[in-house]
């Protein structure tokens, strides 16, 4: 039997595919499959087992890369489950979500036009606080209900926050410089 | 000519035979080649007894070449022809080197790359960091009594692919193989990392003669972990240097200098700057070539004072760095200074202030790299056992994307992704019937194309017209462990396959390289087939052990009648071996490679499988 480089990234890492996940366990399995396949192991043998080696050590990253965060790990599920968590072919979203959403915008734009670094800060914080709580959310649609539908629409969420979280990183750095 | 030796099973043809592998750190200032003797690092002198080799090389009218102390001597003599800090040129155009007005240069620019006329002709910096690459292989070799199998050349962690690709090229140019392009600063965490037994966060503060980087690592039960990297390729302890020169002409009333005079002014400089690590005050004292005196006394204050905006610019890539890491600066629990100019007081006093730790300086600051490089080079060449090894995850320092609409870039590969990475956009056509489709590689942090650096251009051809929209493009960036990209392009859409392959290479054609390489070695004196027989020689006796160890380890992969036909070429390599023919061991290795291709495949997802099988990482063997 041969292993297939195009298997999931939880089977990749032995990991079960849930949304819940060990981080210290993820970190190990990374470093015990690089252990094996990253190319400083190969440098000396044939062209041939290093263009493997390659191969799958980029492969290896990438699983890592996507079950690290929590944001790609949840669109990575949905998207093994079939679920479209695209913004742009979805664009359906509750009023609430849409007036939470403008609520926070108008928070960090005020924040960054006064040049408030505590303010945006304090955002910063209330935001990771706040996603903290989708998270949890997700972790029973994706875990416990099975609700891809229901967790498709709080990856999207999830993904606003995410991108908000940047902008405010972004103003933080150019109000420091 | 040597028998087949076949283990008996389960025994290791052990003792290996040592391959001869060094690290070497291609230094701004100085230059350096170390290797592991009887498990300890060590570097090798020349004959008399230097390690470090000054990174300067002088093209003379007669045809002949300086490189090191004699040329570094004859600089203020011969200017013009003697190429000192040549890194700062690697893969750079002319518009990105700092202070060229005050360097003795007669530049020419070529795309790509800023090219050097001397008395023996226009030369690139590649061909001028080759020479000292070579003077170090020479050096190594004599040393060790045999050619080497390869090198681990350092590069600054913030170099760019046009950077990395030029050292590659001067390796080639050199007669060297490159096992890997290291990191500076990760060669130095491991030196520290294993001298120390260290584990937890580490932050390594490296000011070279012309670069600086900031890497953050995380070290853990023989990982480590290169968690960001920050810097700057073109700041550096030449630029202290320059701040002190130009504080002579201005106390001094010298204005503008002639090329002797600023030689002399900037030796002198740079000699002063050395003193006040040591002592209070410096004195510089200069006759020029007028015969008027320079005499000034510089004071350690003073130079603080002057260079303190230097000191600063150091400080915002330590800041992005450890904000790209996640960490704050108490979180580090030690900071490994590198480079000479890590020596300056008011640094060290800078990254106390900052890190709220005294530094970390119990180790050679000017060795430490190539230190570094010679352990891992000794782990690459397959000298250590498997499961002594240490595991090294690098990152690429600067983001990698593709030009879009308006100027605009799109970043295909975030900067700090852990190598080897691989990524993949997908564009579509913009206008109806559209057949090809140009891509513009760059690299860098900002948003407008015009802020980054190009890396390459190239065309995808061959797409059948389709309405706008419909044809499906997909780019595709890989970079491998050395950090060097490759990107190609495939239209989906249609079954039709159309691809290209791009390997950047900054101004130097593949043809231009094989030019120098012929030059090169007539130059060095050396017999060209004689060295393409003894290249493939060590190729031969290494990829023979490599299989045999192989055959060693895993041969119950593999059925009789493969074994059978895996022995059959390598008895076949081995008869060659001590002819005369390298085109016929070439040939050979070849044949042996393809002999051996699906058990190579077979003992990847073997040992894959043993990962999986949930062991711990230090119980593994491969």
């Amino acid at each position: 039997m041969s292993i297939d480089l195009t298997q999931d990234f939880f089977a990749l890492f032995g990991l079960p595919r849930r949304f819940k996940l060990d981080e210290t366990a993820l970190e190990q399995a990374w470093h015990g499959l690089q252990a094996q396949v990253h190319p400083d192991r190969h440098a000396h043998l044939s062209d041939l087992e290093k263009r493997l080696s390659m191969q799958w050590a980029t492969r290896v990253n990438e699983g890592f890369r996507t079950l690290r965060k929590p944001l790609a790990r949840a669109q990575y599920l949905l998207e093994l489950a079939g679920v479209d968590t695209a913004l742009e072919t979805n664009t359906a979203m509750s009023p609430a979500f849409l007036m939470e959403q403008m609520e926070w915008r108008e928070a960090v734009e005020e924040a960054r036009a006064a040049a408030e670094i505590s303010e945006l800060e304090d955002l910063h914080r209330r935001l990771l606080a706040h996603a903290r709580e989708v998270r949890a959310q997700l972790a029973q649609q994706l875990d416990d209900d099975h609700d891809f539908e229901g967790a498709a629409d709080t990856v999207r969420r999830l993904m606003f926050i995410d991108k908000l979280q940047q902008e405010i990183d972004e103003a933080l750095i150019a109000l420091e410089n | 000519m040597a028998l087949l030796q076949i283990a008996e099973p389960g025994m290791s043809p052990e003792p290996h035979k040592h391959r001869l592998a060094v690290g070497i750190d291609l230094g701004t200032t100085n230059s350096l080649v170390a290797t592991v003797r009887n498990g300890i690092a060590v570097c090798l002198p020349d004959e008399s007894g230097r390690t470090m080799l000054p990174s300067a090389v002088r093209y003379r009218s007669d045809g002949s070449l300086e490189v090191g102390r004699a040329a570094l001597e004859a600089q203020a003599v011969d200017p013009r022809n003697t190429i000192v800090s040549v890194k700062r040129f690697m893969g750079r155009g002319l518009k990105d080197v700092a202070h060229i007005e005050a360097m003795p240069y007669d530049f020419e620019d070529s795309p790509g790359m800023v090219r050097l006329r001397t008395v023996q002709g226009v030369k690139s910096p590649v061909e001028v960091s080759a020479e000292i690459l070579r003077r170090l292989r020479e050096r190594a070799e004599a040393s060790l009594g045999g050619p080497l199998v390869g090198a681990v050349i350092t590069v600054p962690a913030y170099f760019d692919d046009a950077q990395r690709q030029a050292t590659k090229d001067a390796a080639r140019l050199a007669g060297i193989d490159v096992l890997r392009l290291l990191n500076e600063p990760t060669a130095a965490a491991v030196a520290y990392g294993l001298d120390n037994a260290a584990e937890g966060v580490y932050a390594v503060y490296d000011l070279g003669g012309g670069t600086f980087d900031l890497s953050i690592l995380k070290l853990s039960r023989g990982v480590f972990e290169v968690l960001s990297t920050n810097g700057d390729a073109a700041l550096g302890g030449d630029d202290f240097d320059h701040r002190l020169f130009c504080w002579i002409l201005d106390k001094a009333r010298i204005s503008p200098p002639s090329l002797e005079d600023a030689r002399r002014l900037q030796m002198k400089a740079r000699e002063a700057k050395e003193l006040l690590t040591a002592c209070e005050q410096a004195p510089v004292h200069v006759r020029l070539a007028s015969g008027e005196e320079v005499d000034l006394v510089v004071s350690r204050d003073e130079f603080a004072e002057m260079t303190q905006p230097l000191v600063q610019k150091t400080l915002g890539p330590v800041r992005k760095a450890l904000r790209d890491a996640g960490l704050a600066p108490d979180e580090v629990k030690g900071v490994v200074m590198v480079g000479g100019a890590t020596r300056m007081p008011h640094i060290q006093r800078a990254v106390a202030r900052y890190f709220g730790q005294e530094p970390l300086t119990n180790l050679d600051p000017d060795k430490v790299v190539a230190l570094g490089a010679a352990m891992q080079a000794n782990v690459l060449a397959g000298n250590r056992a498997a499961e002594d090894d240490w595991l090294l995850l690098d990152v690429i320092p600067l983001s990698l994307g593709l030009e879009t609409m308006g100027g605009l870039v799109e970043k295909v590969i975030p900067r700090n992704s852990t190598l080897p990475s691989a990524r993949a956009q997908e564009f579509t056509t913009f206008k109806d019937g559209q057949t090809a489709m140009a891509f513009h590689v760059v690299q860098g942090e900002r948003e407008l194309v015009a802020d980054c650096r190009s890396l390459a251009r190239f065309e995808l051809r061959g797409i059948p017209p389709m309405v706008a929209g419909a044809a499906r493009i997909r780019v595709s960036f890989q970079v491998d462990a050395d950090g060097l990209l490759s990107v190609s392009a495939r239209e989906m859409s249609s079954g039709v396959e159309a691809s290209v392959l791009v390997k950047p290479s900054y101004g130097l054609s593949d043809e231009e390289i094989a030019g120098m390489l012929r030059s090169g070695v007539e130059h060095a004196g050396e017999d060209m087939r004689a060295r393409a027989l003894r290249e493939q020689q060590v190729e031969a006796e290494r990829v023979i052990e490599a299989t045999e160890h192989a055959l060693d380890k895993d041969g119950g992969l593999l059925a009789v009648h493969e074994r059978d036909a895996i022995l059959t070429a390598i008895v076949n390599l081995r008869a060659l071996l001590a002819g005369d023919d390298h085109r016929a061991i070439k040939a050979s290795i070849d044949a042996l490679a393809r002999a051996t291709d699906d058990f190579a495949a077979r003992r990847m997802d073997n040992s894959i499988r043993t990962a999986l099988a949930g062991h711990k990482v230090d119980e593994l063997e491969l």
